[in-house]
């Protein structure tokens, strides 16, 4: 038995289960919040985990909520750092491998080179996408829009393992 | 030894204003010139010794490593200099006409307390739900108890002969978009929890928002709420410039800071810390500082108080009515106060709106109503249902954005004075993220 007995299949057409958090040296919380009530009005449910939590702290309660969706914001201009070790971190971890996961805001202090550069260190370091602020929200709500319809249909209760992603 | 609460008196007995910057550097040359030209700056200048936020957090080998590689912190690092050195920053500088306070936002705050005490100086800021809500994750338990020892810590400076002054950073919270009952509630509360430990010398904060008469009625809530609470003590009120998202243009900016000063005068607040137009995207220079302290000083003394601006203030006052009511229920709750206030949280009895701490019930919502005041869309547990107004619809996240930018909007929107006609606009780069560098 692999799979944690709360993870039960849901209804592929509701609503997502998403996680936004911020990262361990950002006391940004408005960012959280607008993202917070963003997925909220595209009809997901969300478990907002705050600014300046610790890395343990986020994949810990993504081992424990199960999330559709992992978000994270960050606006200090020092998020890729601590977003590139949290992903690895993630990765790590079994149960957290397939968790579709995104980072976004303004993640560095430097102008476009530097966003090329990070886009590629985040995506390979496990992110399946990344958002720079620049860009406006258009990219992201059709990333979570687009997971929405794209999900696995559920899996019968008791089918076991491999029912995860 | 200087009094803070002295020399705020003072200036209120002959009728200015107090204006205070928010200044911290790292470089104690920097730190001191700054201290030295605010200190001239205005007929009543308090000086700013803000501290960086690793020492705010208490990572004092992060403040070391980063001063011995030449990396400027956003603030003095009080707790990691040598007491040489800061004798040396501050030499000549603190007096009875130029007390310094130390700003910080610790939840940990006994450490800072100590080298400020070491230092000869004796008023700082903070409180047990105000610094440590908005910033980070530290227990509300455990900061309840810091900021005991801490007030213990300052209180003691008064066997010394000192007269040791705290101010409550009750009346910012998220900076915006809290309703200004719950704001005066909770400066309120911290100033008395600062009074049962012990201090006799409190100021109590409120920050400007969004509507100049609800803004008025707050800081007159305030007064007589401070008058009803602390016996025997040496109060005033303190106001803080908008602390949301800034106006971009400078004439936006500058009429935000004066109708920030002449709120103080016609309210009754005696001290004004004022914002200057970098902060929402820098560490503001000591030029920048000292000019926002003239525009503020003058703008007062340009306004004039009205006759009854003095604590009795008995008229039908909204914000006076829902911060009555939750101080008095978080008062029942416990006779220890500590333990009032995490009762409190726990019960959702105060719960902050958009407030993402794991300890704040997070059930309240806010927004702005069509007047421009700020009030609830959802008191949660609050025990203000008699005394609140109608509530108003759930916010979206557009919603939001327009929220926290309205101050922002009208103050760059209106036209600036001996300028072209018509409204100017600011540069149109507008997306979500935009606004959340607060």
């Amino acid at each position: 038995m692999t799979q944690p007995a709360q993870s039960a299949p849901r209804d592929p057409s509701g609503p997502l289960d998403v996680v936004v958090t911020g990262l361990p040296s950002d006391a940004h919380t408005w960012n959280l919040v607008f993202m917070q009530l963003l997925l909220e009005d595209l009809g997901h449910h969300v478990v907002n985990l705050g600014p300046c939590i610790a890395q343990d702290e986020i994949v810990e309660s993504c081992c424990k909520y199960q999330p559709d969706l992992l978000v994270v914001s960050s606006v200090n201009g020092h998020g890729f750092h601590d977003a590139e070790q949290l992903v690895r971190a993630l990765r790590a971890r079994w149960e957290l491998a397939g968790l579709p996961a995104v980072v976004g805001g303004k993640l560095g202090v430097h102008g476009a080179e530097g966003r090329t550069g990070h886009r590629r260190r985040l995506l390979s370091a496990g992110f399946d996408a990344v958002f720079h602020d620049e860009e406006g929200l258009a990219p992201f709500t059709a990333f979570v829009t687009a997971l929405a319809a794209d999900r696995p249909p559920p899996v019968p209760a008791g089918a076991g393992e491999g029912a995860g992603r | 030894m200087t009094s803070f609460g002295r020399f705020v008196a003072a200036a209120r007995a002959r009728g200015a204003l107090v204006v205070q910057p928010r200044m911290g550097f790292s470089d104690p040359a920097r730190m001191r010139a700054g201290l030295l030209a605010t200190k001239g700056a205005a007929d009543a200048v308090a000086g700013t010794l803000t501290i960086d936020s690793y020492t705010r957090v208490g990572d004092e080998p992060a403040a070391v490593r980063a001063l011995n590689a030449d990396v400027p912190l956003n603030g003095y690092p009080i707790t990691s200099y040598s007491p040489l050195t800061s004798h040396w920053v501050l030499d000549g500088i603190p007096g009875p006409d130029f007390p310094v306070q130390v700003r910080h936002g610790s939840a940990s705050p006994q450490r800072i307390v100590s080298a400020l005490a070491r230092l000869g100086l004796t008023a700082t800021e903070g409180g047990p739900i105000s610094y440590c809500l908005p910033y980070g994750r530290t227990p509300l338990v455990d900061s309840v108890r810091n900021w005991q020892q801490a007030c213990e810590q300052l209180a003691a400076l008064r066997d010394i002969g000192a007269a040791p002054h705290l101010e409550s950073f009750g009346g910012c919270m998220l900076g915006q978009l809290c309703p200004p009952g719950l704001l005066v509630a909770i400066s309120a509360l911290e100033a008395l929890f600062f009074h049962r430990a012990g201090l006799r010398s409190i100021s109590l904060s409120y920050t400007q928002q969004t509507n100049p008469t609800q803004d008025r009625q707050a800081v007159r809530a305030l007064r007589r709420l401070a008058a009803e609470l602390l016996p025997d003590t040496d109060w005033h009120v303190v106001l803080y410039t908008y602390m949301g998202v800034y106006p971009r243009t400078p004439h936006g900016a500058r009429a935000l800071l004066e109708r920030s000063a002449e709120l103080a005068v016609r309210a009754g607040a005696d001290r004004l810390i004022v914002k200057t137009a970098a902060e929402a995207h820098r560490i503001p220079t000591v030029a920048e500082n000292t000019h926002a302290l003239r525009i503020a000083a003058r703008a007062a003394a340009r306004t004039t108080a009205p006759a009854r601006a003095d604590g009795h203030d008995r008229t039908d006052n909204p914000v006076y009515a829902e911060a009555r009511a939750l101080v008095d229920a978080v008062l029942d709750l416990d006779a220890d106060l500590g333990k009032a206030l995490l009762a409190a949280f726990e019960h959702g009895y105060l719960d902050v709106p958009f407030c993402l701490h794991p300890d704040n019930a997070g059930r309240t919502r806010s927004h702005i109503d069509a007047a421009g005041r700020i009030t609830w869309s959802d008191i949660g547990a609050l025990p203000i249902g008699r005394v609140s107004a109608p509530r108003g619809a759930r916010l979206t996240a557009g919603g939001l954005y327009d929220a926290l930018t309205y101050v922002q909007r009208r103050y760059d929107e209106a036209p600036a004075p001996r300028s072209a006609p018509g409204p100017q606009h600011p540069a149109d780069d507008e997306h979500a993220h935009d606004l959340l560098e607060v």
